[in-house]
Order: structure tokens, then sequence, then C-alpha cells
């Protein structure tokens, strides 16, 4: 019997390996404006690990 | 570290580290509960007493519960170790220098009088004013000559209100549209706004214009009402709502958000998010206040309870209107697990005072909004780039590992420590946390968490 299932997400390990181009936007966390946290952001780095 | 909690019917594991998330049964729950702290013996035994008497939890089943789990640590999606933390400042220190968003704030004055205002009816506790187009013009060159080789560069237009502004506001988009592809740009700009002077010249250039348009309503007539008032003290709400709804209308699917503030007035918040829904929005955005502890808008402890059921609620409501095929969006719940940032993002905090910074109406530079008006915090000016190199580094050094707090929250790679103007005004640093908030920003998570598994799993399981 299986106990546990698994969502499919993307390795933040892993994703330090090619990481950090700075393409995404600014995350804004202020709830003044529309608080944008890092979580609901999209990745733009072209040269992301492939899983 | 892991995180685990129970909602909506539903055991979810988060191993934060990795970014696993995992749904299980009650025996699985129990035991990826004890099993750092205990050996296997102990963890089956007391696992075993729990479920003594349900004849499905056999010792067999806890063994291969127990393998389950010893898989995915091995495979280090359970239990992953943090080693983040040396990376913490890599963003930034490789970015630095770069300006990639700019908040321009194009009127600070305001044609509506909301007692709530973070930003003093739009006049940042100074003096009304409105952008030069020439200052406007400097700004975003002075965006475009630091951005290095970041490709978007965002722009707000924030107020007050700027369409008050709004010739500057279209001469400045064009401005900008001329230069960027000799720049090698691409400008995203978002206009916030309180809709009091939409008219269809204003529809047809956000509707071209703008990536994104915000759009303020704050729910309920009786509560927008409440606080969205002229300076004769009419509300606002009959006079905004069908230019909202024509602007959606046109806007043809690009992106908008209807955003609303909630305060001690309304910590019942989801019925404003129905009244969204009723009037035909679907993309749709809901903040607590921002304001001193002391000003009757303020949520109150008392608020907490209603306002974390509020969340539960609406990630209900949204699971089942998009089973039902009527789907919304709430954006404080959107979240990709799949393509979201990456661990530098992650950790690195938000790019106030570096990557972002707010211009005033005469082109001096803080590092956000918030700060405007707080001549502590100025860090230059659009001519002469950051002079105050002493308040830019404290925002610098920003990160996930520079806040005490943040260390062992299990939230922090899901909000990257943050926001650095509501940590000043709750603790008088920008490394401290603002608590109350960070209550609301986990309940959101653990909600945004499960609309993504149900998203997944629907019905399956």
């Amino acid at each position: 019997m299986k106990h546990i299932q698994t969502i499919k997400t993307r390795n933040l390990c892993e994703s330090a390996k090619n990481g950090g181009c700075g393409e995404c936007q600014t995350s804004c966390q202020s709830a003044c404006k529309t608080s944008c946290g890092i979580a609901n952001q999209a990745c733009e780095n072209t040269q992301k690990e492939t899983k | 570290m892991t995180h685990q909690y129970k909602l909506g019917g539903r055991n979810i594991v988060l191993d934060v580290c990795s970014g696993a998330v995992h749904v299980v049964d009650d025996a699985a729950y129990d035991m990826i509960a004890l099993f750092e702290a205990h050996p296997k013996a102990e963890v089956l035994r007391m696992t075993a007493e729990k479920y003594a008497g349900d004849p499905e939890v056999t010792a067999d089943e806890l063994e291969e519960c127990y393998s389950q789990i010893e898989a995915l640590r091995d495979a280090g999606a359970l239990f992953t170790p943090d080693t983040f933390e040396p990376m913490a400042g890599d963003l930034k220190a490789k970015t630095a220098g770069v300006v990639k968003a700019l908040c321009l704030h194009v009127a600070h004055t305001c044609n509506l009088n909301c007692s709530y205002c973070f930003a003093s009816q739009g006049k940042y506790h100074g003096e009304r004013a409105v952008m030069s187009f020439e200052v406007g013009k400097r700004a975003l060159d002075f965006l475009v000559e630091n951005s290095g080789t970041r490709r978007n560069l965002e722009v707000d237009f924030f107020g007050g209100e700027p369409l008050l502004n709004f010739d500057v506001v279209k001469q400045l988009v064009a401005y900008a549209r001329g230069i960027e592809k000799d720049a090698k740009k691409n400008f995203r700009f978002t206009l916030t706004t309180n809709g009091m002077l939409i008219d269809d010249d204003v529809i047809d250039f956000a509707n071209r214009e703008m990536h994104n348009v915000v759009l303020s309503l704050d729910g309920r007539k009786e509560i927008h009402d409440r606080f969205r008032v002229d300076y004769a003290g009419r509300g606002s709400w009959d006079t905004i709502v069908p230019k909202f709804q024509k602007l959606v209308e046109a806007r043809g699917g690009k992106n908008y958000y209807i955003r609303g503030t909630f305060t001690h007035a309304n910590p019942d918040f989801l019925r404003d998010i129905e009244t969204m829904l009723d009037l035909g929005f679907t993309e749709l955005s809901m903040e607590p206040v921002v304001c001193a502890a002391d000003d009757p808008s303020a949520l109150t402890q008392d608020d907490l309870p209603v306002v974390l059921r509020q969340y539960e609620e609406l990630a209900d409501l949204m699971i089942r209107r998009r089973k039902a095929g009527k789907p919304f969006t709430f954006y404080h719940y959107m979240i990709d697990l799949t393509a979201g940032p990456c661990i530098y993002k992650r950790i690195s905090g938000c790019g106030s005072g570096t990557e972002y910074m707010a211009v005033t109406p005469w082109g001096d530079l803080y590092p956000c909004h918030q700060f405007v008006g707080d001549e502590a915090f100025r860090l230059g000016d659009i001519w002469h780039g950051v002079t105050n190199t002493a308040v830019q580094s404290e925002f610098a050094a920003c990160n996930v590992y520079a806040r005490p707090d943040c260390r062992d929250c299990w939230a922090k790679l899901y909000c990257s420590g943050g926001c650095a103007a509501n940590a000043y005004h709750a603790t008088g640093s920008v490394r401290g946390v603002y608590k109350y908030g960070c209550e609301l920003f986990r309940k959101r998570m653990e909600c945004a968490i499960l609309a993504a598994v149900e998203a997944e799993l629907g019905d399956d399981a």
C-alpha cells in the first residue's frame, strides 16, 4: 500500500546548479502594493536544470 | 526541516529545503513526525500503539510505510538539511549595482481621501506634487543605465493616484517604447489606480501598454465606501465599479488585479471576495491593511483567528469553483511548484534598496515606496545615483539568514524574509519581522499548497 504521494515540484537543491540569473521579477512583498512573494513568481531562467 | 499540517481533508508534509510536497495517510503523517527523534523500533511501536484498533494498519504495513519514508529521505525529498546559508548573499553580490525595477511616484496627490492610506492620502507626509516628464524621463534613463544585462525592466506608475498625472504617464511610456529596442530592454509597466479617472482613453492606453493593472476595490459597497471616499466624504464604489468592469472586459485576458484591503472593519473579507466574483472579476487580491498599530483600522489579535479562517474558506471556495468550471485566481494562492524561483532567489530577500527603488516626484531615490518620506532612508537621486551607501548596504545585507526570526521558520523559502518596511515599522529594524504578517503568510502558504495539491490530485486521492 502506498502511504505517501509525492507532488511534482522543482528540486530546490538542484536549482542551485544553474540558478541565480536574476532575470525574475522583483519580489516586493509590501501589502500596500500587491504583495508579490517569491512563492507566486515564475522562474525566467532559460538555462534552468532539466529534470 | 519539515512542516506538517492537516487541511481540507489532506495530510500534507513539506520538505522545506528540497521543496518537496507529500500527501500522506494518517500513519505516515504520525511516523514522519516521530522519525528524526526516535529509533526505528520506537517509531514502529508508538505508531502501532496508536493504530491498534485499526485492522488495516498491520505491522507489515507500518514496516512498509517506514521504508517509504527512508526511501524519500535517501532520495533527498524528506529531512533535507539546510545547507543554503553560505549562498544567501550570492545573488545580490552577483547583481550588485543592477537596478531592474522602479516604482515611479508620478503623483503625490490623490482624488480620494482614504483614512487608512499608508501614504497619508498620497502625500507621503510631505507636500502634494506631481512628477514632471523631465524627472520621469531621467528616471527611465537611470533605470536603463543601471540595469546591466537585465532585459526585462519593471516600472510601476504609482501614487497617490497616478491618473492625476496621466499625460506624463503617456509621455513616459512613449519615451520608453522609443528607447527600449536600441537599449535591448523590454519595459513592463504596471498601473495602480483607484479608478476614479478611468475613461475610454485610459482603457485603450492601459490595455495597450500596461503589462498589469492593479485596480483598487475593497469588495462590498459598504466596506469599500467606509474608507474609500472623496474629499466630500462620498463613497467611490458606484463610480469605479462600472469603470473597472469596462476596463477588464476590454482587456482581453491581459493581466489585471482587483486589489482590496481588509481592515479591522472587515476581517471577514471572504464576503468581499465573493462580491468581486459576483461583479464578474476573476483575478483577485485582498491585502491586510498597512497602518500604525494604534490606527482604528488596524487588524487586532482578536481579528487574527477570523482572518485565518477566511483564508481556509477561501481555499475551499477556490477548489470548489475550479471543479465546477468557474475558476478564479487569488493572487496569494498562486504558486508554481514545478517552475517557481530558484534557491538563490528564495533566500536573497526582497530587492528593495538594491534592484528595486522608489522615485519621488522630485527624483529622490528610496529603498521602496514604503520608505518614501522618511529622510533617513533617502538613498540618493536619479541624477547622482545612490550616494547613501550605508543605507543601501543595510538593504543589500538583508536576506533570510540575516533575520534571526526566520531561521527556524518553515515558510522562509516561500517568503524570502518578508517585507523590510513592515519589519522596520514593527521592530525598528529592517532585519526584524512583522510577526502578525508572518502568521497570515504561513496560513496563505498552507492554503496555496493545498490548492496546488488539489489541482494535481483532484478527486484521485
